[in-house]
């Protein structure tokens, strides 16, 4: 079987220790969502993936390619989303994914085609003449994403990707994500939307403590615990326990 | 027993914002790391021993014997109180902008039940007492050594320098108005900044240009005590002198002056602090606005990793008018070393004595800037860092933006060099490039994520970068203007000097972790 990545005895120490032994593996198309309570180290782990930040100890491979010894290989199949949008203000959306493009080394002209299906599909397109300093989250996200995509990624990585979305812009997000999903692209995903991981991803992967303590589909998770029809949030609740314990913890 | 004022009154605002502003001045002093406040104090206490011992040196043989009531002593102290009054317009005009643009709590104030117009009035008082601070820390030794050994007197140019600072609130309030009015609230932003930095170097320019057309000397002080202006100043009787008879303590010219520049401060208080929450609710609303870049269509250019990077410092660079504004100032000081070059055409003396340093430096300290815009100020580091490009090269085209800027900066100056003593011209871009590259290292070795908006702040962020910075463009331009007037020999110490700053700031460079 491929993996588009494959983690192993990650470990991460800031003045506590924040990954800690993680293992798991995310398979070649498939949308893969990791769950945790504050704290529980997911946006450090996807940090390491994206090549933000260095592991301690452990191993990373994104479709066979480790992180460390050929890091710039593995940075041009990946893609990576922060929950806040990181964009420049005095860039139009269509100039800011010309520079994207740049940083890939995508030809022009493909990057150009890609730009104008993305502003077109994400509802940018009116306005991919403006400057971003005026836009709203959402339209910021958006941008970001389309960033994200314009180089036709083959593992996208996003962290609460829908954090203070709305309905719509939310929607088209995930239609998005879907969709590339449904090309054969590789997604994993943080959010603290249970419905939303319940709803898109094949699998979950829940973390706490900087440690993975359950994995698999919704019905392996159920059936894992004897936990019946309960809903995600219930077993999540059950396994990480107390959230405001690591809320206190994370401080 | 003092009692707690009640809330909501023109005390309790003021209390609230002086807690603000002492939280805030620490935070800028301590660089927001805390234990620091020792050092803070010990590095204080040390400037005062260090300020006051060169303001002894400066004013030399003449304390102990100044006559006050001259024609000349009162040119001098006007001429200085016009420079600082110069200075401190520029500083009003900017933090009376800044508090009509900046929302801080300014929603939540807004949204309370309180009368907003006591926040607005605390907070225009909050501006005179912070555009008085600077100058008296800047000219405070000076007074304090006149005091010291030639009449106490002298300390009422404390006061003094309230007086204009109020004043310089007063017209900087009056000129944010009239232009929000006239221009709206999006260009008002911009055009306020820009012309801060003009007034703010521009009479320092003036008076330097005045100097070299009349007495071919770039001393401001010369100018004022030069027989041209002893001659065209009104008798010691003129009323123009009363700020001047304030300063070297005269009662009642210091009464005067007090009142009259707070009185003026007082009726913009109460003509404009009632109306100020709509001119922020009006500039809150330019945030919602867009800006269209024209041509509409935009063909994508095929460009490498390495020129990408390059062109989008350049793109931002351009755009950004926080930026220009700022960097105005220095791009100024540049002008008085121009103008000596047209003067002197063939003077190859005012080339290197004062033209070629002063280049250099203003070459230094703009590259130190840029090159904390484009490697700290980056708006995208995640982007930038989680693309396939080496990190090397991130950085060297980065530097290569910074340089590139100023090569394209300074092009014309160098040109105009090159007419009149084209070895002149070889030394100056020798001296321009080793200051700009030595500035643009030491950003690099303390480069910290930051936001652009915090540009202002940045020399706090790290008071050995700071300095080094500084030190490191002085020598550089003590070396350049050495070798060109063949003084060459005496330029090793110095060029040595500014590898041991580059060394000694290497040295205390932060770790990075990735």
């Amino acid at each position: 079987m491929d993996f588009a990545l494959e983690v192993a005895g990650l470990a991460k120490t800031f003045d506590r220790p924040a990954v800690n032994d993680l293992s798991f593996k995310v398979r070649a198309g498939e949308f893969y969502a990791l769950l945790g309570p504050n704290g529980a180290g997911k946006t450090t782990s996807l940090r390491m993936v994206a090549g933000l930040l260095k592991q301690d100890m452990g191993t990373i491979k994104v479709f066979g390619k480790d992180t460390v010894t050929d890091p710039i290989a593995v940075k041009q199949m990946v893609a990576w989303v922060p929950d806040e949008p990181m964009i420049y203000d005095r860039l139009t959306p269509l100039e800011y994914l010309e520079f994207v493009a740049g940083l890939w080394g995508i030809p022009a002209k493909e990057a150009q085609k890609n730009a104008n299906e993305l502003l077109d599909w994400l509802r940018l397109a009116p306005h991919a003449h403006e400057r971003c300093e005026g836009f709203s989250k959402g339209m910021r996200q958006k941008v970001a994403l389309a960033g994200a995509l314009v180089h036709d990624p083959k593992l996208i990585i996003l962290d609460e990707p829908l954090t203070g979305l709305d309905a719509g812009s939310a929607r088209l997000v995930k239609d998005v994500l879907l969709s590339r999903v449904e090309q054969g692209c590789s997604v994993i995903m943080t959010t603290h939307i249970l419905e939303v991981a319940e709803r898109m991803a094949e699998r979950i992967g829940v973390i706490a403590g900087g440690k993975l303590i359950a994995e698999g589909t919704l019905e392996e998770l159920r059936a894992a615990g004897g936990r019946g029809e309960r809903s995600l949030e219930e077993i999540f609740l059950e396994l990480v326990g107390d959230d405001t314990f690591n809320d206190a913890e994370a401080a | 027993m003092l009692q707690n004022p009640t809330a909501g009154s023109l005390g309790w605002f003021a209390r609230h914002e002086f807690n603000l502003s002492w939280r805030d001045f620490v935070r800028m002093m301590s660089a927001g790391k805390p234990g620091r406040e020792k050092a803070v104090v010990v590095f204080m206490f040390l400037a005062v021993i260090i300020t006051h011992a060169i303001a002894y040196m400066f004013l030399g043989n003449s304390v102990g014997n100044i006559d006050t009531g001259s024609k000349s002593i009162l040119l001098t102290v006007s001429g200085c109180i016009a420079l600082t009054f110069s200075l401190m317009m520029s500083q009003a005009m900017e933090l009376v902008t800044r508090t009509f643009y900046s929302r801080s709590d300014l929603d939540l104030v807004l949204s309370s039940p309180v009368n907003e117009k006591r926040v607005f009035a605390v907070r225009i008082g909050a501006i005179a007492i912070a555009t008085s601070m600077l100058p008296m820390l800047l000219f405070g030794s000076v007074i304090n050594v006149l005091a010291i050994f030639d009449n106490a007197s002298w300390l009422a140019g404390y006061p003094i320098i309230f007086a204009f600072g109020a004043l310089a609130t007063a017209i900087s309030l009056a000129i944010a108005v009239l232009m929000f009015k006239t221009l709206g609230a999006k260009k008002t932003r911009l055009a306020t900044q820009i012309i801060a930095a003009v007034v703010g170097a521009g009479f320092i320019i003036g008076i330097q240009i005045a100097a070299i057309v009349s007495l071919d000397n770039i001393s401001r002080f010369s100018f004022f005590q030069s027989d041209l202006m002893l001659a065209i100043a009104p008798g010691v009787e003129s009323l123009i002198w009363l700020p001047a008879r304030g300063t070297a303590g005269e009662l009642g010219p210091l009464l005067q002056t007090l009142l009259i520049c707070c009185a003026i401060l007082g009726l913009m208080i109460l003509v404009f602090a009632p109306r100020f929450g709509e001119y922020v609710i009006e500039a809150a609303g330019i945030g919602q606005t867009r800006k269209i870049d024209q041509p509409k269509h935009l063909t994508f250019r095929e460009r490498s990793k390495r020129t990408s990077l390059i062109f989008k410092e350049w793109k931002l660079l351009l755009r950004d008018h926080w930026l220009i504004s700022q960097s105005l100032m220095q791009i100024l000081y540049l002008v008085p070393p121009a103008f000596m070059l047209w003067r002197g055409f063939g003077s190859a003396e005012t080339i290197s004595g004062v033209a070629l340093p002063i280049l250099v430096m203003a070459a230094g300290q703009l590259a130190g800037g840029l090159a904390w815009l484009a490697i700290s100020g980056e708006d995208a580091p995640q982007l930038v860092q989680t693309a396939p490009i080496p990190q090397g090269m991130i950085i060297r085209a980065k530097v290569e933006a910074v340089l590139g800027a100023i090569a394209i900066l300074v092009f014309p100056i160098l040109v105009l060099i090159a007419f009149m003593d084209f070895v002149a011209m070889l030394i100056a871009a020798a001296g321009i490039a080793a200051a700009s590259v030595s500035a643009t290292m030491i950003q690099l070795w303390f480069r910290s994520q930051a936001n652009r908006a915090s540009f202002r702040r940045r020399q706090t962020s790290s008071k050995v970068a700071t300095f080094s910075e500084a030190f490191s463009s002085i020598m550089w331009a003590g070396a350049t203007g050495l070798i060109a007037a063949g003084y060459w020999f005496i330029s090793p110490a110095l060029i040595f000097c500014a590898f041991l700053v580059l060394w000694i700031a290497r040295s205390f460079r932060p770790q990075k972790d990735f």
